[in-house]
C-alpha cells in the first residue's frame, strides 16, 4: 500500500466513490426501517385513521336533501325567503316528483328526519306527505300547491321552506353551529333560545371537572409519588403495587367498586350511619351527582399521575435537600426552592395525561354521573345511538378531539412522546 | 439500622401522646354508642393511664404487648360480640405497639440526630396521610372481594356477614356466573375476542418497533405520534369514528370489525413496551451475527427475538388486558353477537344490578394480580437479560 498518492474521491471496493457508497447505504438502511414500520401504518391507516376521518367529514356532511330531493332544490335556488310568500308552483310540482320517487325509495323519512333536526314539526310534515304524494300522478294531478296546503297548512309556512333552502349545500356548518348553541335563522348565525342551550355549558362542565380531576390527583399523587421515590426500593416496590393494582384492574371493576361504596345503602354511608356520625334518615347523597364521578375517576386517573411523577422524582438527587439545608433553608424553603421545580416535569407530564383521558371518559360518568355529572362523551354517544343524529355527534366529537390534539401536542412537546413509560 | 441513639421517654410524655391517640379513636366509639364526648373522654384517660403505667415496664415488653391484645379483644367481644371483639382487638395491638414504640424512643432511632420534634411529627404525619391515599387506592378493590360472596342479593354488608356468621356467605353469585348463558357467552366472546386482537398488534407492533428503533428513520416523531394517538384520542370518539366508517364498509357488527378495533386500540401498548426494550439492546449483536453468516431472517429469530421477547410478552399482556377490558368501542363495533364480558358488566351496571358482577370483579381482579405479576417478573428478567441491576 505505498502507491496511495492518487488524488479525486476515495473510493469503495467496488470502484464507485466512498461518498456516494454511505448515501446509498444510509438510504437503504431507511428504506429499511420504513418497509418494517409500512404494515403497522398502513393497519392504523385503514382501522383508525380512516374512521376518524370519515367522523370529521360527517360533521359537515350534508348530501341527503339534495341526494333526496335534486329538482326541489334546483327550484328552490331562485327563491328569496324575505318576499315573505312561500314558493311558487314550480317547486311544489318539483317537490311532488321528488317526493313520490323518495317515498317509493322510502328514503322521505330519513330526509325528514335530518330536517327536523333544525326545525322540529317537519318530520311529521314529510311522512304525511310521503303517504299522500304515492298516490298522486305526477304529470296530470296540477296544481301541486294547492294540494299540498290543502293537506297541511304548514306546507306555506315560510320556515319550513327555508329550512329546506338553508340545508340544500352539500356541506354544512349547521352542525358545529349546532354544538356551539347557535343555529342558522333568517339573517345568518344566530343565538338559540335560552332553553335550548346545552352544549356549551355541557363543554364547560366537562372542562372544568376535568381539571378539578386533575387537580385532585395532583394533590393525592405528589405525596405517594414522593414517598415512594424516598423510600428504600424493596418498601416502595411493595407499595408500587398498591399503586399498579388498580393501574391493572379493570375499568369497570373499579366502576362498580364505587358504586358499591357511594350508593345511599353503600359501605360508606354504612360506616358513617353505625359510627353515628350520620343520621340514618340523612345519608349522604354521594352518587349520580358530580360528586360521584369526580371522586370515582380521581381513584381510577391516580395511577396515571403518580407514575410519570414517580419516574421523574427518582431522578431527583436526595442530597439537593440537604445542601439546601445546610446552607440554612428551613425545611419549607428547601422544599419549595429546590425539590418542587425539579419535580415540576412529572406534575406537567401526569395532568396533561390525566387532563386529556379525563376531557374524554364515558364510562365512568355514564355508570356514576346521574343527570348532573355526564361529560360531553356522554352526550356523543347519545346522539349516536339513541337520538340517532349522527352528524350533530361528529361535529362534538370534533371539537373535543381538537382540544385532545392540542393537548397531545402540547405533551409531545413538554414531555416527548417517546418517553411515555407503562408501569 | 441505628442512626441517633435514644433514652426512654418520660411516663409523661407517653401518656400524653397515647391520650391524643386515645381521643382519636375514642370518638368513634363514642359517636356510635351515642355521646361522642365521652368517647373521647374515656379513650383518652384510659390510653394515659395505660402509657403512664407501661413506660416503667419496657423490659416486659412482649407478655404485656398480649395481655393488651387480650383485654380489648374480651372487651370488644363483651361488647358486641365477634366483629366488634374484632376491632377491639385490632386497637389492642395498635394500642400496646405504639405505647411501647413511643416508651422505648423506637420512632426516633432511625431518624437524623438534628431533626427538632416538630420535624419529627411532620415526618411521620405525612406517612400517615400518605397511608390514606394508599388506602384510598386499594379500598375500593378489596370492599369488592368480600360482597361477592354475600348470600343475599344486596350490594352491601349484611348483618350476617359482619357477624361471620356462615350463613351470610354463599358462592351463589359465582355459581350463577358459571350457570347462567348470557355471562358464559360473554366470557367466551372475550376470550375469542381478545387473543386474536393481540395476535395483530403484536405482530405488526413489534416489526414497526424495531423499525422504529433503527438508527435512521425519516419522519420518526410524526410516525411515532400516529401509532401513539390510539391511547389518547378519547375512546369515545374512536368508537364513534369507527362506528361510522365500519358500517360504510360492512365491519361494523361483525367479529372481524370488532377485533380489528381492537387491535388498533392495543397497538401503542405494544409500540411502547417493545421500544423500551429495544432502547437497551446492542445493534453490534446483529452485525456480529450477520458476519457469522446468518441471514436477516435468522438473525432476527436466534438473536433478537429472545433478547427483546420479556418486552414482547409484556406489550401483548398490555394489549391483551386493553382489548379485555374495552367497552366503549364495543359497545358501537359490536353487535350482540359480540357483547364481551365487560359490555355484560356495563349493561348490568345500568339496569339490573345483581351481586353477580362484583363475582366476575373479584374474578377480574384475580386476573390482573396474575398478568401484574408476570409483567413485573418479566420487566426484572428483560433487565437481567440487557445487564442492568433489576431494582
Amino acid at each position: 500500500m505505498t502507491d496511495t498518492t492518487q488524488t479525486g474521491p476515495v473510493l469503495a471496493a467496488d470502484g464507485t466513490p466512498l461518498k456516494k457508497s454511505l448515501a446509498r447505504a444510509l438510504r437503504m438502511q431507511k428504506l429499511r426501517a420504513l418497509m418494517l414500520i409500512a404494515p403497522l401504518l398502513l393497519f392504523v391507516l385503514i382501522t383508525f385513521l380512516l374512521p376518524i376521518a370519515d367522523m370529521l367529514f360527517r360533521s359537515v356532511e350534508n348530501n341527503i336533501v339534495s341526494d333526496t330531493l335534486p329538482n326541489t332544490v334546483v327550484a328552490l335556488e331562485d327563491w328569496d325567503p324575505n318576499s315573505g310568500e312561500a314558493p311558487g308552483e314550480e317547486v311544489f310540482a318539483a317537490l311532488a316528483v321528488d317526493l313520490k320517487a323518495a317515498a317509493e325509495a322510502k328514503t322521505h323519512t330519513k330526509v325528514g328526519t335530518r330536517l327536523n333536526y333544525e326545525n322540529p314539526g317537519i318530520s311529521s310534515l314529510f311522512r304525511k306527505a310521503g303517504r299522500k304524494v304515492k298516490k298522486w300522478d305526477t304529470e296530470a294531478d296540477g296544481p301541486f300547491k294547492e294540494k299540498f296546503l290543502e293537506m297541511d297548512d304548514a306546507w306555506g309556512d315560510i320556515g319550513v321552506w327555508q329550512t329546506i333552502q338553508t340545508y340544500s349545500p352539500k356541506l354544512t356548518n349547521g352542525y358545529f353551529l349546532n354544538s356551539v348553541d347557535l343555529k342558522k335563522g333568517n339573517d345568518g348565525i344566530e343565538v338559540r333560545p335560552e332553553n335550548e342551550r346545552i352544549y356549551i355549558r355541557l363543554f364547560i362542565r366537562t372542562f372544568i371537572m376535568s381539571l378539578i380531576i386533575t387537580g385532585a390527583c395532583i394533590v393525592l399523587g405528589y405525596p405517594v409519588a414522593w414517598i415512594l421515590a424516598n423510600l428504600p426500593s424493596r418498601t416502595a416496590n411493595l407499595l408500587m403495587i398498591l399503586v399498579l393494582l388498580p393501574f391493572w384492574t379493570s375499568l369497570l371493576v373499579r366502576t362498580s367498586a364505587w358504586k358499591v361504596m357511594l350508593q345511599q345503602q353503600g359501605v360508606i354511608n354504612e360506616t358513617l350511619v353505625w359510627l353515628g356520625l350520620v343520621a340514618d334518615d340523612a345519608r349522604l347523597v354521594m352518587i349520580n351527582n358530580q360528586f360521584g364521578t369526580i371522586v370515582a375517576m380521581t381513584h381510577i386517573l391516580l395511577p396515571f399521575m403518580i407514575l410519570p411523577m414517580y419516574s421523574v422524582m427518582q431522578t431527583i438527587n436526595p442530597s439537593y435537600l440537604r445542601a439546601a439545608k445546610s446552607l440554612g433553608a428551613t425545611n419549607w424553603t428547601a422544599f419549595w426552592r429546590v425539590y418542587f421545580p425539579n419535580s415540576v416535569p412529572g406534575i406537567g407530564a401526569g395532568s396533561i395525561l390525566v387532563f386529556i383521558l379525563a376531557i374524554g371518559y364515558y364510562i365512568t360518568p355514564e355508570l356514576v354521573g346521574g343527570t348532573k355529572g355526564v361529560f360531553i362523551s356522554n352526550r356523543i354517544a347519545f346522539h349516536i345511538s339513541t337520538s340517532l343524529n349522527w352528524g350533530l355527534a361528529a361535529a362534538l366529537g370534533t371539537i373535543l378531539l381538537a382540544v385532545v390534539l392540542l393537548l397531545y401536542w402540547t405533551y409531545d412537546k413538554i414531555v416527548g412522546i417517546d418517553n411515555v413509560k407503562l408501569g | 439500622m441505628t442512626i441517633t441513639n435514644v433514652q426512654p421517654q418520660t411516663p409523661g410524655f407517653v401518656a400524653a401522646v397515647s391520650a391524643a391517640a386515645g381521643a382519636f379513636f375514642g370518638l368513634f366509639v363514642g359517636t356510635a354508642q351515642g355521646s361522642g364526648l365521652m368517647g373521647v373522654i374515656i379513650g383518652a384517660v384510659l390510653l394515659a393511664a395505660m402509657g403512664f403505667v407501661l413506660t416503667g415496664m419496657t423490659d416486659k415488653e412482649k407478655p404485656l404487648r398480649w395481655i393488651v391484645f387480650a383485654a380489648f379483644l374480651v372487651a370488644g367481644y363483651a361488647m358486641g360480640g365477634f366483629s366488634v371483639a374484632l376491632v377491639g382487638a385490632l386497637f389492642g395491638w395498635f394500642a400496646g405497639w405504639f405505647i411501647f414504640w413511643l416508651a422505648t424512643s423506637r420512632y426516633r432511632m432511625h431518624l437524623a440526630p438534628y431533626l427538632t420534634p416538630g420535624q419529627v411529627l411532620w415526618h411521620y404525619t405525612f406517612r400517615v396521610i400518605c397511608g390514606a391515599i394508599f388506602v384510598f387506592l386499594i379500598t375500593p378493590i378489596l370492599v369488592v372481594m368480600p360482597l361477592s360472596f354475600n348470600a343475599q342479593d344486596f350490594f352491601t354488608f349484611t348483618p350476617e356477614m359482619l357477624r361471620f356468621d356462615p350463613a351470610g356467605y354463599s358462592l351463589k353469585h359465582y355459581e350463577d356466573f358459571f350457570n347462567n348463558p348470557d355471562w358464559q357467552q360473554a366470557l367466551w366472546n372475550s376470550l375469542k375476542i381478545a387473543p386474536m386482537a393481540t395476535l395483530l398488534s403484536v405482530s405488526f407492533g413489534t416489526l414497526a418497533a424495531i423499525g422504529l428503533s433503527q438508527p435512521h428513520v425519516p419522519f420518526r416523531r410524526p410516525i411515532m405520534a400516529i401509532l401513539i394517538s390510539p391511547m389518547i384520542v378519547p375512546l369515545i370518539i374512536s368508537a364513534a369514528g369507527m362506528y361510522f366508517f365500519y358500517s360504510r364498509i360492512g365491519l361494523q357488527g361483525t367479529y372481524f370489525g370488532v377485533v380489528l378495533a381492537h387491535a388498533a386500540l392495543g397497538i401503542p401498548f405494544v409500540i411502547i413496551t417493545v421500544t423500551a426494550t429495544l432502547v437497551g439492546f446492542d445493534q453490534s449483536l446483529t452485525r456480529a451475527a450477520a458476519n457469522m453468516g446468518a441471514g436477516p431472517v435468522t438473525t432476527f429469530f436466534r438473536v433478537q427475538m429472545p433478547l427483546i421477547l420479556p418486552g414482547v410478552i409484556s406489550g401483548a399482556l398490555f394489549a391483551f388486558i386493553t382489548s379485555f377490558d374495552e367497552v366503549v368501542v364495543v359497545l358501537f363495533v359490536g353487535s350482540a353477537g359480540q357483547k364481551t364480558l365487560p359490555w355484560q358488566m356495563f349493561t348490568g351496571l345500568r339496569e339490573q344490578i345483581s351481586p353477580t358482577i362484583l363475582a366476575v370483579a373479584t374474578l377480574l381482579v384475580a386476573i390482573s394480580i396474575v398478568l401484574l405479576t408476570t409483567v413485573e417478573m418479566l420487566r426484572r428478567r428483560s433487565e437481567r437479560l440487557r445487564g442492568m441491576t433489576p431494582s
